[in-house]
């Protein structure tokens, strides 16, 4: 196992990097037909993307040891270094996994007509693939801040597709600037790492021994570059306004496999090159993720379009993210390895099921908008009757996501709760007790991830359709159901063999954290502390509530009949029920605007009692932008127009500038 | 994982259909003593058993366009139920399926029960439907944390989320139970179970008025034997939360890992004595209290989780 497969494993995923290139070149060919970009092309990157897993699970084999690589590209004295290891295997595996299920997808969804050519859109899409899978790779700062740029490039232009609406290029100007904003971050951070010999190999930033303080202004440089990515509050303004932009595939590209690369890079710098620290990065991290996490969930429960709300709840989930992270960090410096362990674990494997669970609705969402041309929530509804493939994956899909068991979602919140509820064994007076409050809020938010899922599915497809048309809706064709399907399928896998997943990590925790959570009797059964302490078996749930539904089935049939009889419906005797009386996505959100309503910045406009045509309309804004960001950009904006008095456009004023340079550097040399 | 005896498969089931049985009959015995308290003449104890009888006789009426998530979901959240039931120790701990979930897996277990629930009722589109799955889950989402935090500073006391291990580590160190941080606990723990089951102060089990319904306006569309396994399963979820409440804080009674035919005889009787109490004490509860507006149940279910967090915290203070 060790030597040839460790390195064709390197070789291979390499290979696969530069076939998904050549594969966008190939679009190029014949831009603007469908049949050989989505419907040919596609389907093989998608085949490429499960190469990508594939060689992603080699890496996390046993006996794999880490390989490395020259490259021949980039500049003669800064060539590019490649590195596989279980962590950017893990990352691998994710992308390669998600990946496909979304090309699939994407190859049934992208239709003629729709903003940038098929082939320029194929080019980009398989560059964004691409350069992701570079970031994992990179072993060096260079060749990662070049994957990364190009990573934030190709995505940005995805996301204005549709570039004549100027809504959309409003947000793809948001998402640019805080795309470079947090890059700048991660540069000043790799700066930073360096520690003053030059070296911008990971190996030497890994051997480099920093100063406590630079260590920490590197950490907190990380924590600000990459959480600017995965939209950790209050850098997470561009996220709900990109995801929705972008075209279906694309959100689901962005909010599952870019925020994880995210995710990547934060373990790849504070776990592997930073060796973490001492315990109060842990305690940041852990308190902006769970900020992050409870945010996301109170907002996305107020949303009504149906994309936002799903960009919320990714926030919400990489809070959870880091909220592990931060927790794994924080045991890491009492040297409480095991329970470092777990906390990364959970960490990693809820990455690896957001992925799986945010794609999937995301590309739900699409095939909701194509089949209504509605992404509003209020004029959706009852599409479980018109669309019923869709409307059953995209439920497993919501269940996961509100951490319900027996699903996947549900294993990472368990064992995330389960490293909180040991917590109080941490050898510090007052961390002690604050932290496992932490496990409230998780807890909190996991609920609340219900609220948002009950609105999200049971506005767009249960009840009766809000608007006529709908009646029309189309179902999703079968390169949308079987790329729906893939993803609905890991959502479940996951949930019924949960050990697999933790022995999958536990080489990571094993390379990070130096200790693996203890290994449950089968793949279906975890016990990661002590088996008397805490076990949970996804498999025998699922066959305790299939058992118990079909015996309860045939019982009440045997015993008695199952007969059944149409009516309309009843709702008390009412008999002039409309749909519209039916929650709209505002009326769903109420009682969180009225609990939570401090969080918001609300606009109400309430009917008055005699209006014959009354409308109400909400508008619920962030703070963050009217305390924050408007300031800041009015800031820069103020400065920027003072700097250009300088600028007169006189060609003598120049040219004095130019003069007064000179002989000030002359006074400063002399 | 020691070889699991086929006796013990045999007692797993034999607790899972007592708890299926018995869930009317304590539903029975809540509403004969909320009457006698309330000066009116009690329905018979095995009324619930009858109402059961009656809706499975009856054809189930269907709104024209419910889908095939409405007929699902009554067995769904029955099965949740009975799944939770054969989780929870009420007997015995001899339960080899016990172990499928600890305690917080088992919160999980009844989140899935409220959201199948709660999707239900949205899925005809009725106003009343759509009203109930938004209180409800926004009950949810606050006893949830409540919860939590009591099992939390339970098991400080006790060091495992297991159930049957806690009830072996109680009555083998019985003073345990002594801890202050315990009765916090306790105190939060039964404010989490009037909330959870739809009982007074939050929710009234009783009330036709269809404004203030929380539970009984997601089942307005339900008849027949859809409404019989929802009915079904909101007395056994009631009942697994008195054994829940039983296994953290007085789990005398039960039989422990081993125990013959006439330990776990007298273990029924302890159950039964136990659920006498509780269900009296229920029904005490329920007429002394009013009901609370709905956003004042926010304030009650935010003081169950202070009162579990001060557990929590006098336990790390004084107890360690």
């Amino acid at each position: 196992m060790n030597g040839i497969a460790s390195t064709t494993a390197l070789t291979a995923s390499l290979g696969l990097i530069a076939a998904w290139l050549v594969l966008g070149a190939l679009g190029l060919a014949r831009p603007n037909s469908i049949r050989w970009v989505a419907r040919t092309l596609f389907p093989v990157g998608a085949l490429i993307a499960l190469g990508v897993a594939g060689a992603g699970a080699v890496a996390l084999t046993a006996n794999f040891t880490a390989q490395t690589a020259v490259l021949p590209l980039g500049l003669p004295s800064l060539p590019f270094h490649v590195r596989l290891d279980a962590l950017s295997g893990f990352f691998l595996l994710l992308l390669g996994s998600a990946g496909a299920g979304i090309s699939i997808f994407a190859a049934g969804y992208f239709r003629a007509g729709e903003g940038t050519a098929p082939g320029m859109m194929g080019l980009q899409y398989h560059l964004f693939l691409a350069s992701m899978a570079l970031v994992i790779l990179a072993d060096d700062a260079y060749m990662f801040m070049v994957a990364w740029e190009t990573m934030a490039l190709s995505s940005y232009f995805l996301v204005v597709t549709q570039h004549r609406i100027p809504e959309i290029r409003r947000a793809g100007f948001l998402y640019l600037l805080m795309a470079h904003v947090g890059a700048l971050g991660i540069l000043l951070c790799f700066g930073v790492l360096q520690g003053g010999s030059w070296l911008m190999t990971f190996d030497a930033m890994r051997g480099a021994a920093l100063a406590p303080a630079w260590a920490s202004a590197a950490f907190v440089l990380a924590l600000f570059g990459f959480g600017a990515k995965a939209g950790l509050v209050p850098l997470h303004v561009w996220l709900p306004e990109a995801h929705p932009a972008a075209p279906s595939p694309v959100s689901a590209m962005m909010s599952g496999l870019m925020l994880k690369v995210a995710v990547y890079g934060m373990l790849r710098v504070s776990w592997d090159l930073l060796h973490a620290g001492p315990w109060w990065w842990g305690l940041l991290t852990l308190g902006v993720g769970l900020g992050t996490a409870m945010y996301g969930a109170i907002f996305a429960a107020v949303q009504t379009d149906m994309k936002r709300l799903l960009a919320y709840s990714s926030i919400e989930n990489l809070g959870l993210v880091f909220a592990g992270i931060g927790l794994a960090l924080l045991c890491r410096s009492f040297d409480m390895r095991l329970l470092a362990a777990l906390a990364l674990a959970a960490a990693l494997i809820h990455s690896f099921n957001h992925a799986l669970f945010k794609s999937l609705l995301f590309l739900a969402t699409g095939s909701v908008m194509h089949a209504t041309g509605e992404r509003s929530l209020g004029r959706l509804g009852g599409l479980i009757r018109y669309m019923p493939w869709v409307a059953a994956l995209a439920l497993v899909g919501s269940l996961a996501i509100a951490g319900l068991p027996p699903l996947n979602g549900f294993v990472s919140e368990w064992l995330l709760l389960q490293a909180f509820l040991q917590t109080p064994q941490i050898p510090h007076a007052f961390l002690n007790m604050i932290v496992p409050l932490g496990a409230a809020i998780v807890s909190l938010t996991a609920a609340l991830a219900g609220y948002v899922m009950v609105k999200f599915y049971g506005v767009i497809f249960l009840g009766q359709p809000r608007e006529r048309a709908l009646e029309q809706a189309q179902p999703a064709g079968w390169l949308e159901r079987a790329g729906l399907s893939w993803l609905a399928l890991g959502c479940v896998l996951v949930g019924v063999f949960p050990q697999v997943a933790l022995d999958v990590v536990g080489r990571i925790t094993g390379q990070l954290v130096g200790a693996t959570v203890q290994r449950g009797p089968a793949p279906w059964w975890m016990t990661p502390l002590a088996s008397n302490q805490a076990s949970y078996s996804g498999l025998w749930l699922w066959a305790g509530l299939v058992l118990v539904v079909a015996a309860t089935f045939v019982l009440v049939r045997r015993l008695y009949h199952g007969r059944v009889r149409r009516t309309p419906a009843w709702d008390c005797g009412y008999r002039w029920q409309t749909p519209r009386m039916q929650d709209s996505a505002e009326g769903f959100g109420q009682p969180i605007r009225h609990l939570f309503g401090p969080v918001f910045r609300m606009q109400r406009e309430l009917p008055s009692p005699s209006d014959a045509q009354p409308q109400y309309r909400v508008q619920i804004e962030e703070h963050f932008w009217h305390a924050l960001y408007l300031p800041l950009s009015r800031f820069v904006q103020r400065t920027a127009e003072r700097v250009t008095i300088l600028q007169g456009g006189r060609l003598a004023t120049y040219l004095l500038y130019s003069f007064l340079t000179l002989i000030l550097l002359l006074v400063w040399v002399l | 994982m020691g070889p699991v005896s086929a006796t013990a498969y045999a007692w797993q089931l034999g607790e899972c259909l007592l708890a299926i049985a018995l869930a009317p009959l304590f539903a029975g015995w809540v509403g004969q003593c909320r009457a006698w308290l309330q000066n009116r003449s009690a329905p018979p104890l095995w009324q619930p058993y009858r109402v059961l009888r009656k809706l499975f006789h009856k054809d189930a009426a269907l709104a024209t366009h419910a889908s095939w998530l409405f007929r699902l979901a009554p067995y769904a959240v029955f099965a949740t139920m009975v799944v939770a039931a054969a989780i929870v120790p009420s007997v015995t701990t001899e339960l080899p399926l016990a172990r499928v979930a600890d305690a917080i897996a088992l919160v999980g277990v009844f989140a899935t029960g409220r959201v199948f629930m709660s999707l239900a009722a949205m899925d005809v589109g009725t106003a009343f439907g759509s009203m109930g799955a938004r209180r409800e889950m926004m009950i949810g989402f606050l006893t949830e944390p409540a919860l939590l935090m009591v099992l939390f500073s339970a098991f400080l006391a006790f060091g495992s989320t297991a159930l049957p291990r806690v009830v072996e580590v109680v009555l083998r160190q019985p003073h345990i139970m002594l801890h202050p941080s315990l009765f916090f606990a306790a105190v939060a723990f039964v404010m989490v179970l009037l909330a959870e089951n739809a009982r007074l102060p939050v929710d009234n089990p009783t009330t036709h008025l269809e404004l203030t319904m929380i539970h009984e306006s997601m089942t307005l569309e339900y008849s027949g034997r859809h409404l019989a396994l929802i009915e079904w399963a909101a007395w056994l979820k009631l009942f697994n939360y008195a054994c829940i409440g039983f296994t953290l804080f007085m789990p005398w009674g039960i039989a422990l890992h081993g125990a013959g035919p006439g330990l776990l005889a007298l273990a029924i009787g302890a159950l039964a004595a136990k659920l006498a109490v509780a269900g009296a004490a229920l029904a005490l509860l329920e007429s002394v209290t009013a009901k609370l507006r709905l956003f004042r149940a926010p304030e009650f279910l935010t003081m169950a989780f202070l009162l579990a967090v001060l557990g929590l915290l006098v336990h790390l203070l004084l107890e360690v």
